[in-house]
């Protein structure tokens, strides 16, 4: 029983790792629409070859339904050439296409077949252990986590020698092009991967949660930093912790496992979309307050600078009446006014407020602007 | 390679066509080596799509281009190219070092990755620039001026015979432009040959020695003494230029 425990989560990493790579030039590509077409439209590739091979653990069910999945990207892309239609539209309607195709031969041929819809569609990670990989009488552990292994190995020899051209086509397909880099040879390439990785994960979790694997942890990377190597090294811890902190939550529910993962990670990306500094929910919040405060202590500090020295200073200088003359409201006045005081920009003289050095200059400097 | 008479780029009844649409018509155009050339015609008279079809981004129709009396193919590692700021997504994770040395890209080849001499030249083009201080700044933090200094860097680090360039001046401010303009001079006093997509036609006497008039068909290129005459801006423009101080 420990055993299965280490089984499953081996294989819900290894899935998840898999797919994040792929899945940051997805994201990066703004195609992340894509691996949800690629991951339903191939469905009835490995329905065509399950009758074919009698077997779901076929290496010719992926390559069929790998093979599925590049023309789906083909046939969207062939749909927008016309120009009639925009890329969403087209994605929405060629998928289904597929889709039902698949669910139609299952449902007139495969009724009695070990070929299921929920599976199809969830996928079931705790029965992924059950299929061994046995030779000379020993077990070398689960079929699943091989297939899944041998594709994570494929997905990072293909990321680490063609990192530069994947790179330079993602940023700038032109330049790539003009370069004689061949975007459309990176881009089949890259859709390749995406179709493999989809199928291998799919046995897994279902073709519907695979989405969640491709496009979750790189877009929770994309928000912590600024360099493409990193992206894709945090999009595989974070895949990592999704998949542990979802394996667990399952047990601890005893839920699915595929739902349980998908679940943690909306969850570590609404947690790291809020925390995360700089570009998170509250930080840029923090930083809008800050600013109106700013602003605010700026304004005062000029209406002070305007009328220094003149006749009207002393009126237009009354804490009392400042509200009267900037029209503000007297509360947000009074705080404006503590924290121009607690900031050092003015002083207060009895019922008067004086410019500081400091708060001349900063009058001076916005003026100057 | 640079002998008399040779022509930098050479272009040859050139039709593209989206379609039946045709985008240019039979285009004819000489650049001979050492120019400072603008391409200049209303919107839609197919500046970008001549400067892609020279670059074979775009299939043409008809017609053929050549650099240096060959096939653009043939000559992609002494063609600089500055696309359009807007055509790449400036929230791309990356620095502005690490996109200077895309430049170097086409020298490496595939798989191979750049090193230390790529820096070193990166870091020097941007020192050309004036953007050396940022180099390991994130690129959605730049102006859309230094963008273009970021672009022009990166053409600079080809260190390319023939640059073409799609609107290098577009949203950037008083100073960039003037920095860009001694860049682009610089250049041609090297002998580069250097094409520019152009919008503004009160500057193109000051900044550029030739001009291209265009709009889908070829109105007239040469010397901007010669060709940038008030009857040939009529003809590009279909009279809407009222207004034009022409010639120095």
């Amino acid at each position: 029983m420990i055993h299965n425990h280490l089984d499953i989560l081996l294989i819900a990493i290894v899935t998840a790792v898999a797919c994040a790579l792929p899945g940051v030039f997805l994201v990066l590509r703004r195609m992340t629409l894509m691996s949800d077409a690629i991951s339903h439209a191939i469905l009835p590739g490995i329905v065509l070859a399950f009758f074919l091979t009698e077997s779901l653990s076929s290496p010719l069910l992926i390559l069929a339904a790998a093979g599925t999945g590049v023309l789906t990207v083909l046939f969207v892309e062939l749909l927008q050439r016309t120009k009639l239609v925009k890329e969403d539209a087209a994605i929405g309607l060629t998928f289904p296409a597929l889709f039902s195709i698949g669910v139609i031969l299952i449902s007139r041929f495969a009724g009695n077949v070990h070929l299921d819809m929920d599976a199809v569609l969830l996928g079931e990670l705790a029965i992924a252990p059950l299929n061994r990989l046995k030779a000379f009488g020993y077990d070398l552990g689960p079929v699943a986590l091989y297939v899944m292994g041998t594709i994570l190995v494929l997905n990072l020899i293909f990321i680490f020698v063609f990192y530069k051209e994947l790179k330079l086509a993602t940023f700038d397909a032109s330049l790539a092009a003009a370069l004689g880099f061949t975007p459309t040879l990176i881009h089949y390439g890259l859709m390749t991967l995406v179709s493999v990785t989809t199928v291998g994960a799919f046995d897994a979790v279902g073709s519907i949660l695979v989405v969640a694997l491709i496009a979750g942890p790189p877009a929770t990377a994309y928000l912590m930093t600024d360099k493409l190597s990193r992206m894709l090294i945090l999009s595989a811890i974070i895949g990592s912790v999704n998949a542990v902190s979802g394996y667990w939550f399952a047990s601890l529910f005893d839920v699915s496992i595929a739902g349980a993962i998908a679940t943690m990670t909306l969850l570590v990306f609404g947690v790291i979309f809020l925390v995360v500094p700089n570009r998170g929910l509250i930080a840029i919040a923090r930083r809008h307050a800050r600013q109106k405060w700013e602003f605010a202590q700026t304004m005062l500090v000029i209406h002070l600078f305007n009328h220094e020295g003149l006749p009207e200073a002393e009126t237009e200088s009354a804490i009392a009446d400042l509200h009267e003359h900037l029209s503000w409201d007297p509360t947000f006045t009074t705080q404006v006014v503590r924290y121009a005081l607690h900031n050092r920009c003015v002083s207060q003289d009895e019922a008067q407020l004086i410019l500081t050095e400091q708060g001349r200059a900063i009058a001076q400097q916005a003026l100057v602007q | 390679m640079e002998t008399a008479g040779s022509k930098a780029i050479e272009v040859t009844d050139l039709t593209v066509a989206y379609q039946d649409k045709p985008v240019l018509w039979d285009i004819d155009l000489n650049v001979p080596p050492g120019v400072l050339l603008s391409i200049v015609g209303p919107n839609g008279a197919g500046k970008t799509t001549l400067i892609k079809a020279i670059l074979g981004l775009v299939r043409p129709a008809a017609g053929s281009v050549l650099i240096y009396n060959k096939p653009y193919e043939a000559q992609r590692q002494i063609v600089g190219y500055v696309p359009q700021r807007g055509s790449v997504d400036w929230d791309f994770p990356t620095n502005v070092l690490d996109v200077v040395m895309m430049g170097r890209y086409g020298a490496l080849g595939w798989v191979r990755r750049p090193g230390r001499q790529e820096r070193e030249l990166a870091l020097q083009a941007l020192e050309k620039v004036g953007m050396a201080v940022y180099a390991t700044r994130q690129i959605s933090q730049l102006s859309g001026g230094q963008q273009q200094r970021v672009f022009l860097a990166r053409a600079l680090v080809q260190d390319a015979t023939v640059y073409l360039m799609d609107e290098p001046f577009q949203g950037v401010d008083a100073t960039t432009e003037r920095a860009i303009v001694t860049l682009l001079q610089e250049l041609r006093a090297n002998g580069k040959t250097v094409v520019v997509v152009h919008h503004d036609l009160q500057t193109v006497s000051d900044y550029f020695d030739w001009v291209m008039l265009l709009n889908i068909r070829r109105i007239a290129s040469g010397p901007v003494d010669e060709v940038f005459t008030p009857d040939n801006l009529r003809e590009t423009y279909g009279g809407r230029v009222a207004f034009m101080k022409t010639g120095k």
